[in-house]
């Protein structure tokens, strides 16, 4: 016998021994997975970020697969996500996918809102709100426009427009509410979709000293509140505020504000759910 | 008598990771936890100990007999890596959470040095069937020694006032030098 055959056949003896022993240990110690699981947990984003609550995406989806998370449960997928994971558990479509989206509440840049002073100081708004309680802006409720939240965004859907305001790139936004907790100023809320109408500023001075130190800010005037149908605008402290539960986008608000304060943003179009039998 | 120096040689004096410097991978890898450390260590002493009893087989039945020095490296690998995939099947059913810990490093047993090395080192010595396996608890135990040792300062270490450039990687793998320096002193023991 040639050496080559000798090898060859005691090679392939001793791995098809080998073999057969893990044939064997695989069966007896075959770990049972959940093959819904295995499926939704493809689809999704795979970032293990956390966001929906569950700790990592294998979690949410054998949570998902389980009936325990809602199809929608993955806010960085959105709906692209939600529609996929629906059809693999066979529920159609999704309603109430409202996708979340950052809204950053203040209007007053650089053009419309006066600065004390200039800040030199380090680029970060935490900073000169904890030093100086961002006395540097003359308005105390309004964005200090240092670009913390836009540093805050792990998806890059923030920038700082020229003005000094950061501007939300909606198609990036996931809603994952880092550059909420960011804002020293809590001008940044998450408003679900397909909700359009904001009141940008979060000012509580009265409407004269508004008026002073800023262009654009809410001055209490209370027309809108007059105006909505649907009383979804209430004045509480110097302050309008919408309850985008009520609020039915009929954007006579908007018309009517003398500070256009108020501004409709167009939202993205929203799935129906509906169960399949 | 000679079975307790072989174990000892292979734990302390030429102790695997710390004085010949193999398997250096899951030494930096594995060891910032001495949970995960021990876990680690345990795989690959199990994995030490099967691949001993297969390779002494295969190297004085199959490979001696029939003239094939050659084929030492690429079936002793295929030994291995049977192995590993038991360890891991098994682990992963008895112990998900150190499956999950363990991650990536241990597929990589694998390709561990250390593994094949000493059954290289094992047929290089003309062992026997007892001794080889004692040699290769000797390596594993050493292996997991010099991890959980690693691991233990590791863990300490998060409290130390580390010097900003060094932290981390840096700083550990001075110690794993220090370590390496203070191991040598076991040599001439045995």
């Amino acid at each position: 016998m040639s050496t080559t055959l000798v090898s060859l056949i005691s090679m392939g003896m001793v791995g098809s021994v080998l073999a057969a022993g893990l044939v064997y240990a695989s069966k007896k110690f075959a770990v049972e997975t959940d093959p819904t699981a295995d499926e939704i947990e493809e689809v999704l984003p795979g970032a293990n970020c956390g966001a929906c609550g569950y700790a990592g995406c294998r979690a949410f989806a054998e949570a998902a697969a389980d009936g325990k998370a809602p199809v929608d449960g993955c806010p960085v997928g959105g709906v692209t996500v939600a529609k996929l994971v629906a059809q693999i558990l066979g529920v159609e479509a999704v309603e109430g996918t409202h996708r979340k989206v950052a809204q950053v509440l203040c209007k007053g840049g650089r053009a419309e809102a006066k600065l004390h002073a200039e800040w030199i100081g380090p680029r970060d708004c935490r900073v000169a709100q904890n030093t100086q309680n961002g006395s540097f802006k003359a308005c105390s409720y309004g964005c200090l426009g240092l670009g913390t939240c836009v540093a805050a965004c792990p998806f890059d859907a923030m920038y700082m427009d020229e003005n000094g305001l950061p501007v939300v790139i909606e198609e990036k936004c996931t809603g994952c509410g880092m550059c909420v907790r960011a804002c020293p100023r809590d001008i940044i809320v998450l408003a679900e979709e397909p909700q359009g109408v904001h009141i940008r500023c979060r000012s509580l001075a009265l409407g004269k000293d508004v008026r002073g130190v800023c262009s654009v800010g809410c001055i209490a005037c209370r027309r809108c509140e007059k105006e909505c149908p649907v009383n979804a605008i209430t004045v509480e402290d110097n302050l309008a505020r919408i309850d985008y539960d009520k609020c039915i986008n009929c954007r006579r608000c908007v018309a009517v504000c003398p500070m256009n304060t108020i501004e409709y943003q167009e939202g993205k179009p929203v799935l129906k759910k509906k169960r399949a039998s | 008598m000679e079975l307790f120096f072989i174990f000892i040689g292979a734990v302390l004096v030429n102790n695997f990771v710390l004085v010949r410097f193999l398997g250096l991978c899951p030494f930096m890898g594995v060891s910032k936890q001495t949970e995960t450390a021990l876990g680690m260590g345990a795989a690959t002493t199990f994995v030490m100990v099967v691949t001993a009893a297969i390779t002494w087989l295969l190297q004085w039945f199959v490979l001696e007999p029939f003239n094939l020095p050659f084929l030492q490296t690429p079936i002793f690998i295929l030994v291995i890596a049977a192995m590993v995939q038991l360890v891991e099947m098994f682990l992963r059913k008895t112990s998900p959470n150190l499956y999950r810990a363990l991650g990536i490093f241990l597929p990589l047993i694998t390709t561990n040095c250390a593994v094949l090395g000493f059954s290289l080192i094992a047929v290089q010595s003309a062992y026997s069937f007892i001794q080889s396996l004692i040699f290769g608890l000797g390596a594993g135990v050493g292996f997991t020694l010099a991890l959980v040792l690693m691991a233990g300062i590791r863990e300490e270490l998060k409290f130390a006032d580390v010097p900003k450039p060094l932290a981390g990687t840096g700083i550990a793998f001075i110690i794993a030098g220090l370590l390496s320096l203070a191991f040598s002193g076991f040599a001439g023991l045995v």
